[in-house]
């Protein structure tokens, strides 16, 4: 496998020794993205860190935090004849509120007759919504496209140009069900807390490539932690690292925010954006699966955009869902304890039965740990086959 | 008893109905053949789970038998198209069990609708691919199903080959200290097909992978000492190939990544779509257990075809850990690779 610039072992090996030299007391450090915590457990990356040093994984996934009662108000939507439902391909197996035998998910919609279709960007949403409206076949009724609009400020104003598209467009026959996620509110959630025990935040280059740094400076003053903007490779995230470890260990120990992401995220992000995200969103609250409700942390359309909202369009179903009692999701997103910490880690919760929100997505913290399980807890033998010995 | 009091032996799923991951070939795929199929229609052949079946026939000569579906969207790809993959397809369960592909049949199930000169066009590159496979289509069949119940069409093959008697390839021969090999590089097929899906264009462009492995797989056999065994890592790429080996012979199995070719291109549509090379599909790739002595030989015969030029060792194995796959990253860390669950899924971000 060919390795990148941001994924070249010598880079990593002089990062990693710098850790290790700098490192000097028990921390803790939180990440909040999904592509970091696949990063971070594909490549081992905490296999590489001081022993004393803890990474644990917040609620960095949008598809895991999205409340249950969201998905089975998607799969009752999905499964409406007339209907075409578009969501990202991660969504299809995650479970919503769950009986006793059934697990109840998109992709069983799908298996049961549901016209769901996978997409990769909500404009994908906008062409099939388009060439209903122009069907003029006789006989075939024209079908309603709904997009599952969800995920973090990164995907929003994807969501925000297909919604604009949509009114510009004058379709009738498109609606969008939305439950867009805001990080630095959930964030505030955390480190409310008094007990939160989080040291450094490495913070999503991404998300802030378009969103900016600004509530990330608040964050570090009001919680008075380091913050490092960084990116998904083994060198950015280990760079984000021994930046938070620097300043942690320096003298008074600091808590700036340092953008180590600057080839890509600048501090005011993506300004036009934010703009076309402002117009078509308003902020709200918003409940998160495994964590509660969070004020101001979520995103609902605008009194003109109204019409396209497809939590209005189709009425409401009830169904109550409780987490099971030995499932600690809340405890691993707020970054209280790995995954591989809760007692049903592996043998009650797994991905195909799912008891809490990080389990339930490929790229929740919980799954990620089950999918790239480290031997480091099954006594390893430590005499590694050298490189140099198979490199042909 | 009557038929009333028959009890289906079906243990009861957590999920009632078939979803798109029963035919990812990984762990729903292996549970739905167990607990449905195997259990209800049980022979020693099916049971040693191979790709192709290898039967008694006379004294001098073995029969394998393999038998495949072909449901591939789009029916054509850059790289190929569903006529030459399931005649290349078929050649290669055959090829990997150390038959030589005599014949092969083919049914095709059409949707209402279908043009007849798209058909052809199939048709034209089934013959084309048996010619170069030097294996004759000796029998088919042909139906119709009502416009909407089938997209264009789907073919159903059965290949029959000849196993010489000299030749016994099992996973229950795989050795601690044996080697890993692999053809050339992974997920090129997987990534071509949910590139053109997705309408992802990369430079330079993805093709599929998709060839004979015959010639390949019969000069291994003739020539290298104590070969144990060969898989064509298909759907669930090579991380159910490798788990399905592993835990045949209860051994573990370290691969090395920085070894592990991958193009560039395909490294870069994974990651965009969120996706693991270890599990994309192949359909002209080798995976071969030999033991270390005949690494070089291996490589060599596997380096002069030109499906194989990018032929390298992986991995080996080792009897630390009973039937588990283990990956070693670049940065000399571990990891565990699992069967794949099921469907591909592109992540989020």
């Amino acid at each position: 496998m060919q390795s990148t610039d941001f994924a070249n072992p010598i880079h990593v090996a002089a990062l990693v020794r710098q850790i290790h030299a700098k490192s000097t007391r028990p921390l803790t450090l939180m990440e909040v993205c999904g592509g970091q915590t696949h990063a971070i457990l594909r490549y081992g990356i905490d296999q590489l860190l001081p022993p004393e040093l803890r990474i644990v994984h917040g609620p960095g996934c949008p598809v895991c935090v999205t409340p249950a009662e969201t998905i089975d108000r998607a799969i009752e939507i999905a499964s409406k004849p007339g209907v075409i439902f578009c969501t990202f391909g991660d969504m299809l197996r995650v479970p919503g509120s769950q009986t006793d035998r059934n697990r109840n998910d998109l992709m069983q919609a799908k298996s049961r007759g549901a016209d769901v279709r996978v997409i990769h960007s909500p404009l994908d949403a906008i062409q099939i919504a388009l060439a209903e409206s122009q069907n003029t076949t006789p006989g075939t009724p024209k079908r309603h496209v709904v997009l599952f609009a969800i995920g973090f400020e990164t995907t929003a104003p994807a969501t925000a140009m297909a919604i604009r598209m949509a009114k510009e467009l004058a379709l009738v026959s498109f609606s969008a069900l939305v439950c867009h996620v805001l990080v630095p509110p959930a964030l505030e959630a955390i480190f409310d807390d008094a007990d939160h025990g989080i040291d450094g935040l490495l913070a999503a280059g991404h998300v802030c490539t378009i969103a900016g740094d600004g509530p990330y400076h608040r964050i570090a003053k009001e919680f008075k932690l380091p913050i490092a903007i960084t990116g998904f490779e083994p060198v950015d995230l280990l760079r984000g690292i021994l930046n938070l470890v620097e300043q942690l260990e320096s003298k008074p120990s600091s808590h700036r925010v340092d953008n180590l992401y600057e080839h890509i995220a600048t501090a005011d992000g993506n300004l036009q954006a934010q703009r076309t995200v402002e117009s078509v969103f308003a902020v709200c609250d918003q409940h998160w699966r495994g964590i509660g409700p969070i004020p101001q942390s979520g995103l609902k359309l605008q009194p003109q955009y109204a019409s396209f909202d497809a939590s209005t369009l189709f009425p409401p179903v009830k169904l109550a869902c409780e987490q099971p009692s030995c499932c600690r999701a809340a405890d691993v997103l707020r970054g209280k304890i790995r995954p591989i910490e809760c007692p049903a880690f592996g043998t009650l919760c797994t991905p195909s039965q799912p008891l809490g929100a990080p389990m339930v997505s490929n790229e929740g913290a919980c799954a990620a740990y089950f999918l790239y399980q480290s031997l480091s807890d099954k006594s390893l033998s430590k005499t590694p086959t050298p490189i140099e010995k198979l490199a042909p | 008893m009557s038929i009333a009091d028959w009890s289906c032996p079906v243990a009861n799923h957590a999920s009632e109905t078939i979803t798109m991951s029963h035919g990812a070939g990984g762990r729903l795929s292996a549970q739905l053949f167990e607990e449905v199929f195997a259990k209800n229609y049980p022979s020693p052949e099916l049971l040693a789970r191979g790709d192709s079946a290898v039967l008694d026939w006379s004294s001098e000569n073995r029969l394998a038998v393999s038998t495949d579906a072909f449901v591939v969207q789009p029916l054509i790809f850059p790289g190929g198209d569903i006529g030459k993959l399931s005649v290349y397809g078929t050649v290669n369960d055959l090829a990997v069990q150390g038959a030589e592909p005599v014949a092969l049949t083919m049914a095709w199930v059409l949707e209402e609708g279908f043009p007849i000169e798209e058909l052809a066009k199939l048709a034209c590159s089934v013959g084309k691919a048996a010619a170069e496979c030097s294996i004759r289509v000796v029998a088919g069949d042909t139906k119709v199903v009502e416009r909407g119940r089938a997209h264009g069409c789907y073919i159903a093959t059965t290949g029959i080959g000849r196993v010489k008697p000299s030749v016994n390839l099992s996973p229950h021969a795989i050795r601690s200290g044996d080697c890993i090999l692999i053809s050339g590089p992974i997920g090129d097929h997987g990534m071509a097909i949910m590139s053109q899906r997705a309408s992802l264009v990369f430079d330079p462009p993805l093709y599929s992978d998709a060839a004979p492995l015959h010639r390949m797989t019969l000069e291994l056999i003739a020539k290298v000492p104590g070969l144990r065994c060969m898989r064509d890592p298909t759907r669930g790429g090579i991380a159910a190939s490798l788990n399905e080996l592993a835990n045949a012979c209860g051994l573990c199995f370290e691969i090395q990544e920085a070894c592990l070719p991958v193009r560039p291109q395909v490294h870069s549509a994974c990651d965009l779509l969120g996706l693991d090379p270890w599990i994309v599909a192949n359909e002209g790739k080798l995976l071969a257990i030999v033991p270390p002595e005949s690494v070089e030989i291996s490589l060599q015969i596997l380096r002069s075809h030109s499906i194989g030029s990018l032929a390298a060792q992986i991995g080996t194995v080792q009897d630390l850990y009973r039937g588990l796959v283990i990956a070693r990253t670049l940065y000399g860390t571990q990891r565990i690779v699992p069967m794949p669950a099921g469907e591909l899924l592109p992540r989020i971000c």
